[in-house]
């Protein structure tokens, strides 16, 4: 595991911050000074993951790249509530790409900055799961096989939430969605279709590939700022709850996007060259049945008309994640 | 040039948009009564003083510990702790090693030579104490911090009560008794020893108010018919002998009737003056035992036996005849008319103690009851100006208890003097283990005190405990998980998805902006301390 060694300082490396760390060893967001990428005032919903994962990442770019950084951003959530015109939350030079090509749009401008020999500005594109899984896919893909000097971020939140949680072809089996099937036997999302992106980048063969999770601010910033130290086509998949489209309490936010990672559901590594080359292990087994019941997209699989099968088919998924990632230490397994 | 109109506005920022109009719940941030405290029979500030050890400002850990209770050196050692029963974090893998911690700053003092900090300016008020138990000497040390003149009397020829003449030396070694004791007596307050009050309404002339912590030294005693050769003594004379010049003598067999942690002090002492048995006799079951489980264990260890549901009914030289019992459904000892007899040499009552009432005969409006005197609410009888504590007063006895007597008392007795009344701080809502986010936390099991050799335990008065040192320590205080009170981890400040938490730097903590604050509960969620609450906004 890549970031940092276990001290015990009370809350150990979980939280955010401690008044016991040096400054060196506190996180981006625990400073007073951190960039807030986004400012305050945008219109994301409340408790909005991608909100939160976004100024996570984007700040941890700023700390690493010295604020010499441009961001790109597809259509999406992020951009529809950070940038109503003429207001804008963006406290970072910033370009809004149509949907499908901020892959496009990023190799450009990292090309303008080559050719300007402006080699300490580093360029960030972002997108959700629709513009990149979906949309922008084909430009990304190009993107990757070029291996141009641009880090990649999706926002995973499973669907296209700002028009209304359309399916994606990063949405869950069983989830439901404003275009699954809303009964039947099998209602939802069906099984076995959509992409994994990340194994997908990959086999690319880029220098880079990464997930994580808003629930885990320490080891998302140690991705982001590994990433921003490598040159080259890099990608980062990070898992951000969207309490809107997926039925959630706003205030659980983080602690779904913890259970996924806990059930295994979402695995947690870190790849170079298409080699894994750490995982976060799990740190307390949960069933996936925690993580789905708070969630009203999959209510349909409990209830009065219940879909155990359904229910264990998404732990062998899990399952199947533990096994092939090595998210279980021996000892807890 | 006539631009469209998509190009006619000039860039703005989202800081126009005050989204904390949606709100419909606010966050606040709050004191919540940490479990440690609440516990506390001497009303330490325990979160308070783990809060300065943590950061290893060792010396400002101890000045708020004395801030309630003047014996933290004693306390790390003989205290029962409830406050570690009451630990959250034994909900999570095992309690904070309160007691510990609690230890390792009061033998730094000692080593260090930390004084107390300044006293209020004389008050010109006079108090007298009587005993100079850990409540007479608790209540001394607070009285005189408030800036009181302090006269305490002693009926004994050494300081320290109970701690001297009821603990055992290898629970407690003098010398750490004799520096706390020291360090209150440096605050100015005058001890008198050998001298007893005969009668208190005479002895407080020339003083403002009294508080009477006599203590409870006289031992109870069944009736156990017993032969003229037979070696019957009490517990509490035998464990105040061991003060003495003295040893006594026990012979190779001694029986302790009794089951409360004094019968066990009188057990453990008896193996350390040789005696090849040491057998507790007790009526009940060790369920039902009144001593303390890690007690009775530390005996067993050393090779004390206990002889459960047992009734001694005669005592003759060398031997006692003893009478087996049973249970009935209450859990209520009863004889069963079986006899057995074993051999003795001595025969130890540790049936409990009662209060010498002597020196209060003739006292007006004074309610004595069951052996104790009554005093309300305040510490004060029904005599003004005479106030009682400790033992001898209804209550659990034992030290740390005492001294949140003294403590109590003194606030009393200081409001008495001023002529007004104290009215205490209204308790913060209790911080359970369900308000904490426990994912936060680093696993880290507790750090265990190193236990004397059995052998030593078995044969010397030398301390069975050990202490921490500073690297363990630290450890162990760090494992608080400060609960209901911010330490300022920057949870809140990192996980607002609106950037509507304003942190104010070291010590001065967090707040919240409302402007742009949505009220999504991120924030009190994933405190890890419970220190954030939700409350409705009022629309």
């Amino acid at each position: 595991m890549g970031f940092q060694p276990i001290k015990f300082y009370q809350t150990g490396t979980y939280t955010v911050g401690n008044r016991l760390l040096s400054p060196d060893q506190r996180s981006v967001q625990a400073d007073e000074a951190r960039s807030n990428s986004i400012n305050s005032g945008h219109r994301a919903c409340q408790g909005c993951g991608e909100a939160l994962g976004a100024r996570y990442a984007i700040d941890a770019a700023m700390a690493e790249s010295h604020g010499q950084l441009i961001a790109v951003n597809a259509t999406g959530c992020l951009e529809v509530f950070s940038t109503p015109y003429p207001e804008s939350s963006w406290q970072v030079p910033w370009i809004h790409s149509v949907f499908g090509n901020a892959p496009a749009v990023a190799t450009g401008i990292a090309a303008a900055m080559k050719v300007k020999g402006r080699t300490d500005v580093r360029v960030v594109a972002q997108g959700g799961d629709g513009g990149t899984t979906d949309i922008g896919f084909g430009c990304l893909s190009g993107m990757f096989e070029r291996n141009d000097d641009v880090l990649y971020i999706c926002y995973d939140n499973e669907a296209y939430m700002n028009t209304g949680v359309q399916r994606s072809s990063a949405t869950p089996p069983a989830a439901r969605t404003a275009t699954t099937m809303p009964v039947g036997p099998e209602p939802g999302n069906p099984f076995g279709q959509g992409k994994n992106l990340p194994e997908i980048a990959m086999a690319h063969g880029i220098p880079y590939v990464a997930t994580a999770t808003v629930a885990d601010l320490r080891d998302l910033e140690y991705k982001v700022r590994r990433a921003m130290r490598m040159h080259g086509a890099r990608y980062i998949h990070l898992f951000v709850p969207c309490p809107l489209g997926w039925g959630t309490a706003s205030h659980d936010t983080i602690r779904i996007a913890r259970l996924a990672k806990e059930s295994g559901l979402f695995p947690v590594f870190e790849a170079e060259h298409g080699e894994v080359t750490s995982v976060l292990k799990i740190r307390r087994k949960v069933g996936v049945e925690e993580y789905l019941l708070p969630q009203k997209r999959f209510a349909h699989l409990f209830g009065s008309h219940p879909h155990p099968e359904m229910v264990s088919r998404i732990q062998e998924i899990a399952e199947r994640n533990i096994r092939k990632y090595g998210l279980l230490d021996e000892e807890a397994a | 040039m006539i631009k469209p109109f998509a190009i006619t506005l000039k860039p703005g920022t989202s800081l126009s948009n005050l989204t904390g109009t949606w709100r419909t719940e606010r966050p606040v941030y709050l004191d919540r009564l940490p479990p440690c405290n609440n516990a506390c029979p001497a009303g330490e500030n325990i979160q308070g003083w783990l809060y300065h050890a943590e950061s290893g400002d060792y010396e400002q850990a101890w000045r708020v510990l004395v801030e309630e209770n003047p014996f933290p050196a004693v306390m790390g050692r003989v205290c029962y702790h409830p406050c570690e029963d009451q630990c959250n974090r034994g909900k999570l893998d095992s309690a904070v090693g309160i007691n510990s911690v609690e230890r390792f700053l009061g033998d730094e003092a000692i080593r260090r030579g930390w004084k107390f900090s300044k006293s209020a300016d004389a008050s010109g008020k006079k108090v007298l104490i009587v005993g100079a138990g850990p409540s007479g000497l608790s209540a001394a040390y607070h009285l005189a911090r408030m800036g009181h003149e302090v006269e305490i009397q002693e009926a004994g020829p050494m300081a320290g009560g109970m701690m001297r003449f009821g603990i055992p030396k290898y629970r407690l070694p003098r010398d750490v008794l004799d520096a706390e004791v020291r360090r209150i007596l440096d605050l100015g307050v005058r001890l008198k020893l050998n001298s007893r009050v005969d009668d208190i309404v005479q002895g407080m002339q020339g003083f403002d108010a009294a508080f009477l912590a006599v203590g409870a030294h006289i031992a109870r005693r069944a009736f156990i018919p017993a032969g003229d050769a037979a070696h019957v003594v009490d517990a509490v004379s035998l464990l105040q002998s061991m003060e003495g010049e003295e040893k006594p003598m026990l012979g190779r067999r001694v029986v302790v009737y009794g089951g409360g942690n004094t019968a066990i002090d009188v057990a453990r002492t008896a193996r350390r003056l040789g005696a090849t048995d040491a057998i507790i006799v007790y009526r009940r079951t060790r369920e039902r035992m009144p001593a303390h489980d890690f007690e009775i264990e530390e005996a067993l260890q050393e090779g004390v036996m206990i002889r459960w549901l047992s009734a001694i009914r005669q005592a003759d030289e060398g031997q006692l005849t003893v009478e087996k019992m049973v249970l009935d459904e209450k859990g209520m000892p009863v004889p069963t008319g079986e006899f057995e007899t074993m051999e003795a040499d001595t025969l130890v009552l540790a049936l409990g103690q009662d209060v010498d009432l002597a020196l209060l005969e003739g006292v007006p409006n004074l309610e004595i009851r069951n052996g104790t005197v009554q005093v309300s609410g305040n510490m004060m009888t029904g005599y003004p100006g005479l106030f009682a504590g400790g033992d001898m007063v209804p209550s659990e006895r034992n030290v740390t208890v005492a001294a949140g007597h003294g403590k109590k008392a003194a606030r009393h007795i200081d409001a008495y003097l001023r002529g007004v009344s104290y009215e205490p701080h209204a308790k913060h809502e209790l911080a359970d283990f369900g308000k904490l986010n426990t994912w936060y936390y680093s696993d880290a099991d507790k750090t265990v005190r190193p236990m004397l050799d059995i052998i030593r335990r078995q044969t010397s008065f030398d301390e069975v405990q050990g202490g921490l040192d500073e690297t363990n320590a630290l450890f162990e205080a760090r494992r608080c998980m400060s609960c209901g009170n911010c330490f300022e981890c920057d949870n809140c400040y990192g996980v607002c998805p609106d950037n509507a938490v304003i942190k104010l730097g070291p010590g001065r903590r967090f707040k919240f902006n409302y402007d742009y604050c949505k009220g999504c509960g991120l924030c009190a969620a994933e405190c890890p301390c419970g220190a954030i609450k939700m409350v409705p906004e009022e629309i």
